[in-house]
């Protein structure tokens, strides 16, 4: 009996039909979110169960606005519509989400679908919001002419898709439709329009007003600075007191464990290795879930198009594009995020360069090496209009991250030659007020994501970063620290003719073996090398002191424009690999950002200690 | 016959069709699918801030951002005939 069997089907239609909401409104939370193989597509599915017991098994295609693919997201929903995709059996109904406000261009996309010939349902989505603009769709002559059901949703409302489930839940499926698809569809768009639509004097679109203000030369650039502003205060400053509270949890737990457990190395592993790792994560996920929440909420309402839009022209001029402005906000708080994020650039070589100078934006793990290194070498002085020279120099650094990112991506313009043009052509949707289901399921997506793909690197590397600055263990009687004699230790020694020209000794050549995890166990390490304990905020107060006197400031200047470009974050290259699909793009940036931090700390260092 | 990257900011005109500057030009083939067909009234509402580039245009109650080179395919006849 076909009650048992689920019932597969696919959603299919244009980018901003509300073909996500409108599966977030079928499946609720019963969602998976992976990712096609080969391809940085994502799949989504959810199921739910009919009235009749009927189970439905949900798929949400990439929106397309075509069934001639122009990128990989559109590839895959046309293969999966034609039942052609290798790893998607061929869905036994399509469902085509078509936004009622915008039939002229989606009504052409539904042509397409019916004419594949398969069983299929037209929503007709957001009709409450087309109702308002006075547009009246008959739905009844609509099925007729098209001849497949159409029913009405209202993706965002309580029981908006009560009919859609309804007409899921019908034995048997609807028929492939009969009617025959002319070849000239927006034809037959403008009939279906003419015999189907009515429209009378209704509430204005609220786009053509907003989008003159927002859009405004420089009144939307305010608006654009003013938005990111918010957007930096709320990753920076509201995340801080969660961040404090949670890794003063870790913090506690940690010596939890060190008193419960004996004293001795599986204390140590679990304490300074599992704990140590997993609290970076845990520490980080504020600032993240926040920046996601903020450009979700942007998303969702159609604001941030406009900003590529603003943005266009001046990346372009820097060998990027203005879809790549999403990807490198988000970097400021963390790469990998905005590497993920590279996904909405069409263009397969502007989302490569997007890639590749994402690492160079300041990452919020830059931060504490920036903070011991400032409080160690610059002095604390009021400069003119009451800027303070210590603020003024982290400053300069942000500064140094997007001068760099910009002059390598305008660089790797002229490298590469483009296959073909760059296209742009992109549709800015009506604004709409982000509901809050949506944005509560984006971000638990985005969130699992993050923690599933970067929380496994980091615990990884810092277990592995344990053992070894562990071992071998040093032999009895042994005067120097513990890590002076461990694998970690000799791999410092081993680095430190290459590192001597930068003004760097073997203990910063050490810190920076399990530096390479994540930034900030930079300042961890130097802590274990100059043989401290304590928590971290004892290891840092009293680091400035030992740093401030035993480096000469050439160095410590040199160690800042180090952090400013090497890529001491191993879990980047790991979403890099992830992202592009191979080692090849790896070994490009790992180079390049090396090569760069090296010889800008040369430079520095050689320099500063001459100036001295 | 002008281009659609030739209309004034808030100017209106009728959408002759779209060429093809390469063969199989991608770029040209997607402003069809997005409804950039002979008869259909079109509009540029306004500029991006720098060279004036983007452009924004409204067609059939969509709004598109293009850049220059993208609308140059676009040839566009007045709105308002003698």
């Amino acid at each position: 009996m076909s009650k048992t069997a689920a019932l597969r089907i696919a959603l299919v239609g244009n980018p901003n039909s509300g073909k996500t909401a409108l599966f977030n409104r079928l499946t609720g939370s019963r969602q998976k979110v992976a990712n096609y193989a080969g391809v940085t597509v994502e799949r989504k599915e959810g199921w739910f169960t009919g009235p009749s017991g009927r189970r439905v098994r949900v798929l949400d295609l990439p929106g397309t606005y075509s069934l001639e693919p122009t990128t990989p997201d559109e590839a895959v929903a046309r293969d999966v519509c034609r039942g052609m995709h290798p790893d998607e059996a061929r869905p036994d109904l399509l469902v085509c989400v078509v936004d009622a406000t915008n039939l002229r261009l989606h009504l052409r996309f539904a042509l397409e679908v019916r004419a594949l010939g398969r069983p299929m349902i037209v929503a007709l989505n957001m009709v409450d919001a087309a109702r308002r603009r006075g547009i009246e769709v008959d739905a009844d002559r609509l099925a007729i002419e098209l001849g497949v059901p159409v029913v009405e949703t209202v993706a965002i409302a309580r029981d908006g898709a009560a009919r859609l489930i309804a007409e899921l839940d019908r034995h048997p499926l609807p028929e492939p439709s009969d009617v025959a698809t002319p070849t000239d569809l927006h034809a037959e768009v403008r009939r279906l329009l003419a015999t189907t639509v009515t429209t009378r004097a209704g509430a204005p679109a609220l786009d053509a007003a907003l989008d003159r203000w927002l859009l405004h030369p420089w009144l939307g650039w305010l608006v654009l600075a003013a938005t990111m502003f918010l957007v930096f205060q709320a990753v920076f400053s509201w995340a801080a007191p969660l961040q404090e509270a949670l890794d003063a949890l870790v913090g506690r737990l940690g010596d939890w464990i060190a008193a419960t457990l004996p004293e001795g190395r599986l204390a140590s592993l679990l304490v300074d290795g599992v704990l140590a790792g997993a609290g970076t994560v845990l520490t980080f996920l504020p600032q993240i879930l926040l920046l996601f929440l903020f450009i979700l909420a942007l998303e969702e309402s159609g604001y941030l198009p406009r900003a590529a839009f603003l943005l266009d022209r001046v990346m372009t001029a820097a060998g990027l594009t203005g879809r790549s402005f999403i990807p490198l906000l988000s970097s400021f708080a963390c790469a990998i995020p905005g590497i993920m994020a590279t996904r909405t650039i069409q263009d397969p070589r502007d989302r490569l360069v997007t890639i590749l100078v994402a690492p160079l934006m300041t990452c919020s793990a830059r931060l504490p090496v920036y903070a011991l290194l400032i409080a160690a070498f610059i002095p604390r002085r009021q400069l003119a209009f009451g800027i303070e020279l210590q603020g003024l120099v982290l400053f300069a650094l942000y500064v140094a991250g997007i001068a760099s990112a910009l002059a390598v991506s305008a660089i790797a313009k002229r490298w590469r030659r483009r296959a073909q043009p760059s296209m742009l052509l992109m549709e800015l949707p009506s604004y709409r007020l982000p509901h809050p289901r949506d944005l509560a399921i984006g971000l638990w997506d985005r969130a699992s994501l993050f923690v599933r793909r970067v929380g496994g690197v980091i615990v990884a590397m810092t277990v592995l970063l344990w053992f070894l600055a562990s071992f071998p263990a040093p032999p009895p009687g042994a005067t120097e620290p513990a890590i002076h004699h461990s694998a970690a230790g000799w791999l410092g020694r081993a680095l430190e003719p290459l590192v001597a020209p930068l003004g760097f000794d073997w203990k910063i050549a050490i810190a920076l073996v399990p530096g390479l995890a994540a930034r900030e166990v930079a300042v961890a390490a130097l802590g274990t090398v100059y043989a401290l304990s304590g928590d971290a905020a004892a290891v840092e107060s009293s680091l400035v002191g030992i740093v401030a006197g035993e480096w000469s400031l050439a160095t410590g200047l040199s160690l800042l424009v180090f952090y400013v470009y090497a890529p001491m974050c191993l879990s980047t290259l790991a979403v890099i690999r992830r992202e592009t699909g191979g080692w090849r793009h790896v070994i490009v940036a790992a180079g390049y950002l090396f090569a760069l931090a090296y010889l800008a700390s040369l430079l520095t260092f050689q320099l500063a200690s001459r100036l001295e | 016959m002008r281009r659609l990257n030739e209309l004034g900011p808030g100017e209106s005109a009728t959408v002759v069709g779209v060429d093809d500057v390469t063969a199989r030009d991608a770029i040209a083939g997607r402003l069809r699918d997005l409804g950039f067909v002979a008869g259909e009234p079109i509009q540029l509402v306004t500029r991006g801030p720098f060279g004036g580039e983007p452009l924004l245009v409204a067609i059939g109650g969509t709004r598109f951002a293009l850049r220059v080179g993208e609308a140059a395919r676009v040839r566009v006849e007045s709105a308002c005939r003698p």
